[in-house]
């Protein structure tokens, strides 16, 4: 029986990938299912964008994310990300295409047939077609309702010493190994606004305030994300709210009406590089890092981390 | 160059946000030799800033001057000062008080009164301000010993604006150090600052949101190295007419006749 430990993304993504190869395994998290920072996650597949300040590894790792999730969940959505910038910072429109590739430049015409909500808004924008989107909250609960079907037992709000676990998926709470692992807070919110419809993420380039909104089901909008180097486990701060709503207003003035069903903070575990990456640390396996990339890298990293363990015997793969 | 009785060998000091990552920001301080950091107190150490960024800061070697960005108040920036002395363990502050959102100029009337109670309190205050120069003798007479002028709206990237009132700044307070701080987008307008007489360059953007920051962050090193070069080897001044830069004596007689 291989034991993880972390329900979030790198977790699931980790024990179904062991499942789906036949493998005995089991996941316990500490918290209550929907607490960590997978929940909060804008759920964009998105590998030519995120290379504006990504290294090009976390491309590589995420080049196939959007056909692994399409395999195993619902709901995830093919329609590309929008890249869009107000009149007066169109520089940063030229800036981030000269950082991407995966793109087409697109006029004021097909941005209003490909999002009518945002016709006569903008000029110019980005079209990154091959890109997806999906809602982290259905994807984890799919998977974990797969895992369950494969009789995985997935046992939350429970306790186990992290020495007592074979693959360590704990995101940042796994500082207490990973020394070099960092905590960079994140702020997000969650929209209902029916009156406004968007198809796909659109992300508002903003020298100030980036920001992305993520559509979900039922006329939701998912806003973020704040970046702050911080390890500060404390409610959205006001100035982060008033940052994320100004830009979402910039986006669309129809979220003015928005009703703000939630309001989330977490923290991103990011190694000094932004990387993810498997790693080796006190006898275990550690899934970790993922920062801003978790639904992006997770599926490749656990591909990786099977096919370590399928190199070895059994008793080899876990004996460090 | 001496900031507060500290001797420094480089006369660069880096921002320390908006990087792709840590490590890149840890190999550009690197690669532009750079001697001081500057660190947001309010975004980057919240509630206590245990992160992990500040080691990977405090492993670059570089002196860490705290930076009360984003605040809009004499009393608000007074307050970050004094968190930013317990937290980063220096008296050193880089005081910002914001006047307007959106220019994100400085106050300078509210910085004058918030540099007078940090210097009366212990701190060496290196204050965010105009090429003004009754505001500059203001901050003086508060206690600051270094001065900031703004080269142009921070993250603007368009290099020194009011050339003759840097000038005019420079002749004004010749042993004063003078750094040129927000509004620098190139190396060559880093260096022009540094020919100008200017003591040190205070960049961010420059270097963070370049294609690749480690190597601008070397160009930036190499630019304020040769500017300050050029200043202290004496520029030659400019003249309206052409002087011919070959001399005349030796000239090749090519024996065509006409002109004996």
């Amino acid at each position: 029986m291989i034991t993880i430990l972390g329900a979030g993304v790198a977790g699931l993504c980790a024990a179904t990938v062991l499942a789906e190869r036949g493998l005995s395994v089991e996941v316990v998290d500490s918290g209550p299912e929907g607490a960590g920072a997978s929940w909060l996650a804008g759920g964009m597949l998105a590998p030519f964008v995120e290379a504006e300040s990504a290294p090009p590894e976390v491309a590589r790792l995420g080049a196939t994310a959007a056909e692994w999730w399409a395999a195993r969940v619902p709901g995830v959505v093919r329609h590309g990300t929008l890249v869009v910038a107000p009149a007066r910072d169109r520089a940063e429109l030229d800036r981030f295409a000269t950082r991407t590739t995966g793109y087409a430049r697109i006029g004021a015409d097909r941005i209003a047939e490909l999002e009518p909500a945002l016709a006569g808004r903008f000029a110019n924008a980005l079209l990154y077609e091959a890109e997806a989107h999906l809602d982290p909250r259905v994807a984890l609960q799919a998977l974990a309702d797969g895992l369950r079907q494969r009789r995985v037992a997935i046992r939350y709000d429970t306790h186990l010493a992290p020495d007592q676990a074979n693959i360590d998926c704990r995101g940042i709470a796994a500082r207490d190994t990973l020394l070099g692992l960092r905590a960079v807070r994140g702020e997000m919110l969650l929209l209902h606004c029916p009156n406004v419809t968007l198809t796909r993420p659109i992300r508002l380039l903003h020298p100030r305030f980036p920001v992305y909104v993520v559509p979900r089901e039922g006329g939701r909008f998912m806003v973020g994300a704040t970046m702050v180097e911080s390890d500060a486990v404390g409610p959205v701060t006001l100035r982060s709210a008033s940052e994320l709503m100004s830009a979402a207003f910039a986006l669309h003035p129809g979220f003015a009406e928005a009703a703000i069903v939630e309001m989330g903070s977490g923290l991103r575990p990011a190694f000094a590089d932004n990387v993810p990456r498997l790693t080796q640390a006190a006898g275990r396996w550690h899934l970790n890092g993922l920062y801003r990339h978790g639904f992006l890298t997770a599926p490749a990293l656990a591909k990786q981390l099977a096919d370590e363990i399928d190199l070895a015997p059994q008793e080899a793969a876990f004996a460090h | 160059m001496r900031l507060y009785d500290v001797d420094l060998s480089s006369r660069l000091l880096l921002g320390t946000a908006q990087y792709p990552s840590p490590l890149v920001l840890t190999d550009a301080i690197a690669a532009a030799g750079c001697g001081v950091i500057t660190v947001s107190l309010r975004r980057e150490t919240a509630n206590g800033g245990a992160n992990g960024f500040w080691p990977l800061l405090q492993a670059t070697g570089a002196r860490i001057l705290p930076n009360t960005a984003g605040c809009h108040s004499a009393q608000e920036a007074i307050t970050t000062a004094q968190m930013a002395r317990e937290v980063f363990g220096t008296n050193w502050i880089k005081l910002e008080v914001i006047g307007n959102a959106d220019t994100l100029q400085p106050d300078p009337f509210a910085l004058v009164e918030a540099a007078r109670v940090l210097c009366a309190d212990g701190f060496a205050v290196f204050p965010y301000t105009t090429e003004d120069l009754i505001v500059a003798e203001r901050l003086l007479d508060a206690g600051c010993r270094v001065l900031m002028p703004w080269g142009a709206p921070i993250g603007s990237g368009r290099g020194l604006r009011h050339v003759d009132a840097l000038n005019a700044m420079r002749a004004h307070f010749p042993s004063v150090p003078l750094i040129i701080d927000a509004g620098i987008g190139a190396p060559s307008q880093a260096a022009q600052a540094m020919e100008m007489g200017f003591d040190a360059v205070l960049l961010n953007t420059a270097v963070a949101k370049a294609g690749d920051p480690v190597a601008m962050g070397r160009a930036f090193g190499q630019a304020i190295a040769a500017g300050r070069a050029a200043f202290e080897a004496g520029l030659m001044p400019p003249r309206d007419m052409a002087v011919p830069s070959t001399p005349v004596l030796g000239m090749a007689d090519l024996g065509l006749g006409g002109l004996r």
